[in-house]
């Protein structure tokens, strides 16, 4: 089977030429299988989000080879990989970020209506059913600011869902919720995961959530020093 | 979500909206702009209708006359000998158009040319007991005259009415030497025969050198007065196009090798001053538009800040660049629509009350109200394309944002 995702001898610096030139990626190797359930731990300033944003494809790296879904990403131009980050994978930040302006129904609708261009019965439908899904049926015709941070999270899940990604990426979702709602949002993501078989990769400061996953992945200083 | 609209005009539009006041106040400041280039445009437009109007209701739009006398040169003597002459200009008599009757009928053949009259224009003497002034007199053929001259219009006293006995004078005239209609006057021409007319009707055009000098007599009348027994001075034209009087008068002096002369070459100062008027609107007009793109372009860069965050999530969701820049140029494309929709209606109301409220001393409307659809249509889109534009640098702007510095702010 094809892995989700694999990284090869991946490195990031920043200012490179210049003598303020710093490395915060150094060699990183690794493989995600369809349907794993992993954390990705360490602490401030280790390279989690460098990384991240790296697998997210919204930054390039240094040096090293990426694949998802078993294409290599570094030899597609900045459209290709809009495409193939829209198609591939799906995004949960700490800060929710649904757009403001569109209920919740819509923000769910978004990648889809981004990809199709115009909005369709059938993308309606998916919104509605993910909504569904995450316990807030009542709430989609609520614009984003007048929800709670759990149910805006759980929105930002169904919107991450929405194209049917093998791969989502949550930089930690949790980070801002209290107990019951950080419950509630890594249970949804776990259901998600068990029945779709989608590939999720969690930064999480949180060790009895990592604990709770398929394997943790330690960064620190920008390698990775334990995978298990 | 209207399933007609593309993902970028439902972005653009719900951004538009949710930044509701600033929104606002940037379609007001648009309209505003808008507004005073819509009732510039349309005040220039009414005075300069107004303006040629007046010009045009008083004279006819080319004059048609013999060629000017000039001096003929002595034949040289022989080749090595240079003659020291003194060239002495002919002094310019009044004298009949060559073959004037088929002149006026190749004319009325031509389609560009809606009325032709032959008249007289001759000096003389207006006497009515001890006063007497001298006076310009016009022999006229009413009926095709009155085509071209709406002189029935400016008639204050009497009727158009000219047999060979009567006369039209303007209002000074008949002050200065205390005639009304009815009455007679001793009119003396250049053949020195003395008619004695009557009155038949009193004008006024407006201006004090015509209603103090001008007179207007029967063609036969004239012909008595000054001579010309059978001939005429000058022949009439008024051309469908009034603009293309030059170039018609250029194609009727080269046929007939008579000397014809447009109103646009005839009032050369007029149109400079016109033209004047144009460029100075005009610069205004450019100005009041570039400060409604510098605002559209202003509203735009902080929405582009505010939006970064937005910006970024639409990015990481697989938004391309262009997308972005069109939900960006499509905003600027809008705020310019609706600006000029809310403009159109300002500046046309306020020009609308300006006419109803700005009049004559006597109540007359001081130039006609004269709105062209064709103008709002430019202007919006002209607006519209504004707002495009002027969108540009914000849209680029956000369209190469990184998403992950968007994302943190």
């Amino acid at each position: 089977m094809v892995e989700v995702l694999r990284i090869e001898r991946v490195c990031k610096a920043y200012n490179t030429g210049t003598p303020a030139e710093v490395e915060v990626l150094h060699d990183i190797d690794l493989t995600l299988q369809p349907g794993e359930f992993v954390a990705l731990m360490g602490p401030s300033g280790s390279g989690k989000s460098t990384l991240l944003n790296i697998i997210g494809l919204l930054d390039r790296p240094s040096s090293g080879r990426l694949f998802i879904n078993g294409e290599e990403t570094g030899k597609l131009n900045d459209g290709e990989l809009t495409k193939l980050r829209g198609h591939s994978i799906g995004f949960i930040f700490q800060s929710h970020y649904l757009i403001s302006a569109f209920t919740a129904l819509e923000n769910v609708m978004m990648p889809m209506l981004v990809d199709h261009n115009f909005p369709t019965d059938e993308m309606k439908t998916r919104a509605h059913d993910l909504l569904a899904e995450m316990g807030l049926k009542k709430w989609e015709d609520n614009l984003a600011n007048n929800m709670s941070g759990g149910q805006q999270q759980r929105v930002a899940i169904g919107r991450a869902l929405a194209m049917r990604p093998s791969l989502i990426l949550a930089d930690e979702p949790t980070g801002n919720l209290d107990t019951v709602s950080t419950d509630t949002v890594f249970d949804m993501m776990r259901k998600v995961n068990l029945k779709d078989k989608t590939t999720f990769l969690i930064v999480t400061h949180n060790l009895d959530l990592a604990k709770r996953c398929d394997r943790i992945i330690d960064v620190m200083d920008g390698r990775i020093v334990n995978s298990k | 979500m209207n399933k007609l609209a593309p993902f970028e005009w439902i972005a653009a539009i719900r951004f538009l909206k949710e930044g509701r006041m600033q929104t606002i106040f940037i379609v007001s400041g648009i309209a505003l702009g808008v507004g005073v280039i819509i009732f510039m445009s349309a005040l220039l437009s009414s005075l300069q209708t107004s303006f040629i109007s007046r010009v045009l209701s008083s004279q006819p739009h080319i004059q048609i006359s013999a060629l000017d006398e000039f001096a003929r040169p002595l034949r040289p003597i022989s080749s090595d000998v240079i003659p020291a002459t003194v060239v002495q200009q002919p002094a310019q008599r009044l004298r009949s158009i060559d073959q004037w009757q088929n002149i006026v009928r190749e004319l009325e053949l031509r389609t560009d040319i809606a009325y032709v009259a032959a008249t007289i224009s001759a000096s003389g003497q207006a006497v009515r007991g001890d006063a007497s002034r001298s006076i310009s007199i016009t022999g006229i053929d009413p009926v095709s005259y009155f085509n071209i001259i709406k002189l029935p219009d400016y008639i204050i006293l009497g009727e158009p009415r000219l047999t060979s006995e009567d006369i039209i004078i303007g209002n000074e005239l008949a002050n200065y030497l205390g005639v009304t209609i009815g009455e007679k006057l001793n009119i003396t021409g250049a053949s020195k025969d003395v008619r004695v007319l009557t009155i038949s009707a009193i004008f006024d055009l407006g201006n004090g050198g015509p209603n103090r000098q001008s007179a207007f007599v029967a063609l036969r009348t004239a012909q008595t007065l000054s001579n010309l027994a059978g001939g005429v001075s000058t022949i009439n034209v008024t051309v469908n196009d009034a603009y293309a009087a030059e170039t018609i008068a250029r194609e009727i002096q080269v046929s007939t090798g008579k000397k014809a002369e447009s109103w646009i070459a005839t009032n050369a100062q007029f149109f400079t001053a016109v033209k004047s008027q144009q460029i100075s609107f005009g610069i205004i007009e450019g100005f009041v538009a570039l400060s409604v793109a510098f605002g559209i372009a202003s509203v735009l860069v902080v929405s582009v800040t505010q939006r970064s965050k937005d910006i970024g999530i639409l990015r990481a969701m697989g938004t391309s660049q262009m997308q972005i820049l069109r939900i960006f140029l499509l905003q600027g494309g809008v705020l310019g629509f609706l600006g000029s929709i809310v403009g159109s209606v300002m500046g046309g109301l306020g020009f609308l009350i300006f006419h109803y409220l700005v009049r004559q001393s006597d109540g007359k409307e001081i130039f006609p109200f004269e709105l062209q659809p064709v103008l709002f249509f430019i202007t919006m889109l002209l607006a519209a394309s504004t707002g495009v534009v002027a969108a540009a640098i914000p849209a680029f702007r956000a369209a190469k944002l990184d998403p992950v510095v968007a994302m943190h702010g």
